[in-house]
């Protein structure tokens, strides 16, 4: 009997192991384990034998289903598994293929430039402010004591309208709507377009500043150099980036100074870029006149400040090595995809 | 201002080197722009004299000429010139000299004729820009002696860029006044000695614009030779400034003008009727100027007159009937004061610009005409000769400039500079510049120097104490200022998270100008009349915009010409609307889009831009609101759009906003060979947006029903979803359209619209008889209002 099932069970064996797929195999288990199944009908027979065998036979049958029932299984996982294989081999694909992307745009250089700006000064708490382009005369000249007869007013290069009104020619106007909205303490930039009827290799007719404005009660010339220089050596992520400044002429800032940073390009040795002298001007700064304070009424003998202003396309230019101006107002997709 | 470093060193010598002066001068607020040589490089060049010139016997335009260089025997030399005389006096390149451009001479045939040399023009040398013929030199020039050491040419020009407010340093004698007070020097000026007057001749001056012209000085010469020619110095010096030599007269006037930075003037006296007279010009009043153009005066403007007509445009420029020319013989010459005031802003109006209003509108001092008129006097009588008369000086005390007082406090130093600079140091720094200083308890009163039109306050002799003292050497301090926190209110919008959106959308960021060509702005928004602006750049840029669209759609065509097809691009700016006497300057967010929905890829269709692509970004725009529902986009007619195909955009009736496709004719006239889309949305509308609030979450389960209507086409899919909305319950949370059919099965006229409604309630699970009623109760509403029947 033990034989009989021994050879039962290799029967059995073989044909799971030639079992090709599932149904294969589960013709397989009903072959030998379903209702008339040859290990089942074994299982029926046990009745015929006697009280003293059937527990020994019942036993030893039992196991033969186990074995098969265990063979069964693992062919089951192993059947699955190769479909499940063959499945994902399938499904393979060429993970170089480029993905399907949404593509990404750019922001213009400059608007990059000033928002790199707005943030830097941001973290010192300058806030931003703005103003119109569209200006009158008091605001980009009366105001900031450059009187109609001013020389400096030849240096602006005004464009106007038919009322007399103009486009702004610095975003110099902005400092006196502020102050005159405000009281100190005081500390905004003003980015923005500004105008001047100007068109050569080096000028456009329009461009961008920024204008800095700061107003306390012990705001000083030291104080202007120590956030210049911060700011300068942030900006071009230079902690030992020289910076000079030089005595100018601003009619709304008095005293004034034009600040050169060290050439960003040949590092002071002298190139193209800083006309061989190592330097490169970047902006100019003073103490705001108390011809200004008078104009927006504020006390000059409480309060003092310091104002700043530069061109952003400089600073651009500079900062990601454009070589020529014109570039930026051409749009060329080629050239603005480049600030992605 | 430019000038020769060589002249310069003749009033203040400094043991520095050029760079260190150049340093020097920039740091001390007189930018030097720039610091040139003033001759080409050359070596071997040589003072030669031509003893005898013959023709060339087989070329008519050459000569052979006998040349003395000093040595025993002359050079024979072949020359093209043809200036080239016996006896002339010129530079002669000898064998073996490298001119400019690294030209080297050696010996040659010219035509068969041996040249041992080469005679120069001012060109060859680098000493012009051009030339005609040979440098003739003067005959008392040293035969042999090396050119560069007879001109003295191992000089540099220095242009410095000065500010408007340094206008006591437009002349020699100005920088040299700074150069000694940066090195604590004393500056020798040439010495001026007043001329006697040989002859009486003189002419009666009125002034009769008081306050404009306080102070004129005038002296007649008579006799002088017309025939003189200009020194070589002299005329030297002029070109190391930068200047032309026009003939003696007005070459010494501008040289006076370099030298000490008075602007002078010579008349020519014969031209001139009676007295001059200083006044004001009369309306329609007429002068043709010295550079032949004829103006019309403007009332008021300060003229220079003899008793019938005007003679110059006082410190601007003089008249060209009047001018000396080289027939001249007689010359009234004058040397005036005039209020800067009078001059400031004049010579613009008139498109005008000279040397001399250039330092009349910055200040000349009020003290300098006499000396220079003395100055002037000799040099004149030293090259033209000539009799002078008597310096005729007219003054009205009173309305000369008056130096006020300054009172400086001394703890206002370090109120402005934050460092402070010791007592002596300033003291010091004010004598050494030039001003009367008296020390106070509380500090100084000052008293600027007649040249100095820049210091009236406080503050200005701050700077002069800084700007003596060194920017640079000035500390820099941590400011102590009162900390606020700024207010930054949640629910804006900010306008750089618009913009990077649109970035992230795939868009590029464009700027465009501000001005725009009025043709493309009519076409582009033609109810809107555009500003025009006075004094264009060019024509193609004479209106402000009225929308964005000019310089997007010029930026899509640059582009598309360019072999680009696929454009999103984007802009932020201000358009400028007039609207009853006022402008609006109005921020907006506009866009312009042409060619694929995506760039092509190999696991998708390329699909050209649609409609709803743009309208989706835009829906992207409104949604950083977290108040889309405020927004509506309904069909309005725009003569610059699509009419099938564009939108106007609300926010609760307030129209913000375009967007859509060209108007075929626009995309014509405009020449564009693919289908641009533009929107353009008022930034203000983006602007404002809300705190999110939270809604409490169900934990209850959502039912979907699915739905498909049957509308007339006329019907818009808005009306379809806010009358649902309207009549729907609180269940109902979620409407999805997902659907839009129109074809077989559908009648025609009509369209089905497959919407998706979720119904859930906050505190329990929707029973089924309720789902079925809320369902039935928007079918009857749908029905009644809109005519939307189920599709079957």
């Amino acid at each position: 009997m033990q034989q009989e099932l021994n050879q039962l069970v290799t029967e059995a064996e073989q044909a799971i192991a030639a079992a090709v797929d599932l149904q294969g195999l589960d013709q397989v288990r009903v072959d030998f384990l379903g209702k008339k199944g040859r290990i089942t009908e074994r299982m029926k027979a046990l009745g015929q034998l006697s009280a003293e065998e059937r527990p020994k036979a019942g036993q030893a049958i039992n196991q033969a289903k186990q074995a098969v029932q265990q063979a069964i299984e693992m062919r089951r996982e192993a059947l699955k598994n190769a479909v499940l294989q063959a499945k994902l081999a399938g499904e393979k694909v060429d993970v170089t293929l480029p993905g399907r992307q949404q593509p990404v745009g750019s922001l213009h250089p400059v608007t990059r430039t000033l928002q790199r700006i707005e943030d830097l000064f941001a973290q010192m708490g300058f806030s931003v402010a703005e103003g119109p382009e569209i200006e009158d005369d008091f605001h980009n000249f009366e105001a900031l004591n450059i009187p109609e007869s001013h020389p400096a007013r030849a240096m602006h290069d005004t464009f106007y309208f038919p009322d007399g009104t103009l486009l702004r020619t610095h975003t110099s106007p902005v400092q006196v709507r502020v102050m005159q909205a405000r009281k100190p303490p005081l500390r905004v930039i003003a980015p923005g377009r500004v105008y001047r009827c100007d068109s050569d290799l080096t000028h456009t007719p329009m461009f961008h500043q920024v204008e800095g404005l700061m107003v306390d009660e012990q705001v000083t010339f030291t104080d202007l150099k120590a956030i210049l220089i911060d700011f300068l050596q942030s900006f071009f992520e230079s902690n030992d980036l020289k910076v000079r400044f030089r005595p100018s002429y601003f009619p709304f800032t008095e005293p004034s100074a034009e600040a050169d940073i060290e050439c960003v390009m040949c590092a002071g040795e002298g190139c193209r870029v800083c006309s061989q002298t190592g330097w490169l001007e970047v902006l100019g700064c003073g103490m705001v006149h108390p011809n200004v304070f008078k104009h927006v009424d504020i006390d000059t003998e409480t309060y003092t400040g310091f104002a700043f202003g530069m061109g952003i396309e400089r600073l651009a230019m500079l900062r990601y090595g454009v070589n020529d101006l014109r570039l930026f107002f051409e749009n060329d997709w080629r050239f603005l995809k480049q600030f992605s | 201002m430019k000038f020769s470093e060589q002249w310069l060193r003749e009033w203040v010598n400094p043991a520095i080197s050029t760079a260190e002066l150049a340093h020097q001068l920039t740091m001390a607020g007189l930018e030097v722009e720039s610091v040139e040589a003033v001759a080409g490089d050359f070596s071997q060049v040589v003072v030669g004299e031509v003893l005898q010139v013959e023709p060339h016997p087989d070329a008519d335009k050459l000569r052979v000429c006998q040349v003395n260089v000093g040595e025993a025997t002359p050079l024979n030399i072949v020359c093209g010139a043809a200036n080239v005389r016996q006896g002339m006096k010129a530079p002669v390149a000898l064998v073996g000299a490298v001119l400019p451009g690294d030209f080297k001479i050696k010996k040659s045939k010219l035509r068969g004729v041996p040249s041992h040399g080469m005679l120069c023009s001012t060109k060859e040398l680098g000493l012009s820009e051009q030339a005609e013929g040979l440098m003739e030199l003067p005959a008392d020039a040293a035969v042999g002696e090396d050119m560069r050491r007879y001109l003295q040419l191992d000089d540099v020009s220095i242009e410095l860029g000065l500010t408007p407010n340094r206008g006591d340093c437009l002349s020699l004698a100005g920088i040299a006044r700074e150069v000694g007070v940066l090195n604590q020097m004393v500056t020798t000026a040439p010495e001026i000695a007043s001329q006697a007057a040989t002859i009486d001749a003189s002419l009666s001056v009125t002034l009769e614009a008081e306050g404009d012209c306080p102070h004129y000085v005038g002296r007649v010469i008579q006799g002088i030779n017309p025939a003189a020619q200009t020194p070589l110095w002299l005329e030297e010096r002029l070109r190391r400034s930068g200047l032309r030599s026009l003939g003696p007269v007005v070459d010494v006037t501008n040289y006076v003008l370099l030298e000490l930075g008075q602007p002078m003037h010579a008349f020519d006296l014969q031209k001139l009727a009676g007295q001059i007279r200083v006044r004001h010009a009369l309306a329609g009043e007429k002068i043709t100027l010295l550079d032949g153009q004829t103006v019309e005066l403007e009332a008021g403007s300060l003229l220079i007159a003899d008793e019938t007509k005007p003679l110059a445009l006082a410190g601007i420029m003089g008249g060209a009937d009047s001018a000396v020319s080289d027939q001249t013989t007689d010359i009234f010459l004058e040397s005036a004061f005039f209020d800067p005031l009078a001059i400031a802003g004049r010579a613009r109006r008139y498109g005008m610009h000279t040397d001399s209003s250039h330092r009349f509108e910055r200040g000349v001092a009020a003290d300098l005409q006499v000396p220079a008129m003395e100055r002037a006097t000799q040099l004149l009588l030293d090259i033209v000769g000539g009799q002078a008369g008597p310096i005729i000086e007219v003054s009205i005390a009173d309305k000369l400039p008056s130096r006020a007082n300054i009172t400086l406090r001394e703890t206002r130093i370090g109120r402005v500079l934050g460092a402070s600079v010791s007592a002596e140091t300033v003291s010091e720094i004010f004598s050494r510049l030039g001003m009367a200083v008296e020390r106070t308890p509380e500090g100084w009163n000052v008293i600027p120097p007649a040249f100095r039109f820049d210091l009236g306050i406080e503050e200005d002799l701050i700077e002069e104490i800084a700007r003596i003292y060194g920017y640079d050497n000035l500390p820099s301090t941590t400011p102590s200022v009162h900390l606020q926190m700024p207010a930054r209110p949640e629910g804006r919008v900010q306008l750089a998270r618009i913009k990077q959106t649109l970035v992230d959308l795939g868009y590029a960021e464009a700027i465009t100008y501000s001005f725009v060509d009025p043709k493309l702005q009519q076409l582009l928004d033609p109810q809107q009349p555009a500003i025009a602006l006075a004094n264009p750049i060019s024509a193609d840029m004479g209106v402000m915009r009225t929308n964005l669209w000019p310089g997007l759609v010029q930026a899509v065509q640059y582009n598309l010409n360019r072999q680009q097809n696929r454009l999103f691009l984007f802009e932020c700016g201000l358009k400028f609307i007039k609207q009853d006497h006022e402008i609006k300057q109005e921020m907006v967010v506009a866009g312009a889009l042409t060619g694929s929905r995506k760039p092509a890829h190999w696991g998708r269709e390329t699909k050209a831009l649609d409609f709803f692509d743009v309208k989706g970004h835009v829906e992207n725009l409104l949604d950083l609101t977290g108040l889309t529902q405020q927004f509506t986009f309904q069909h309005e007619p725009h003569p610059v759009l699509h009419p099938g195909q564009s939108a106007a955009i609300f926010r609760q009736n307030h129209l913000v906003g375009w967007l859509g496709a060209l108007h075929p004719s626009v995309e014509q006239a405009l020449d564009l060979s693919q289908r641009v889309y533009v929107f353009e949305i008022e930034a203000s509308a983006l602007g404002e947006g809300s705190v999110p609030k939270f809604a409490p979450l169900s934990r209850y389960p959502s039912i979907r029903r699915d739905i498909a209507l049957v509308v007339d086409e006329a019907i818009s899919a808005a009306e379809v979803l806010d009358c649902i909305r309207l009549c729907g319950s609180e269940y109902l949370t979620n409407i999805e359209l997902f659907d839009v059919y129109v074809g077989e099965g559908i009648d025609s006229g009509r369209k089905s619209l497959a919407l998706g409604l979720t119904l859930q309630d906050l505190s329990r699970t929707l029973k089924d008889n309720e789902i079925e009623q809320e369902l039935n109760q928007i079918l009857s509403v749908l029905n009644n209002k809109l005519g939307a029947t189920l599709r079957e």
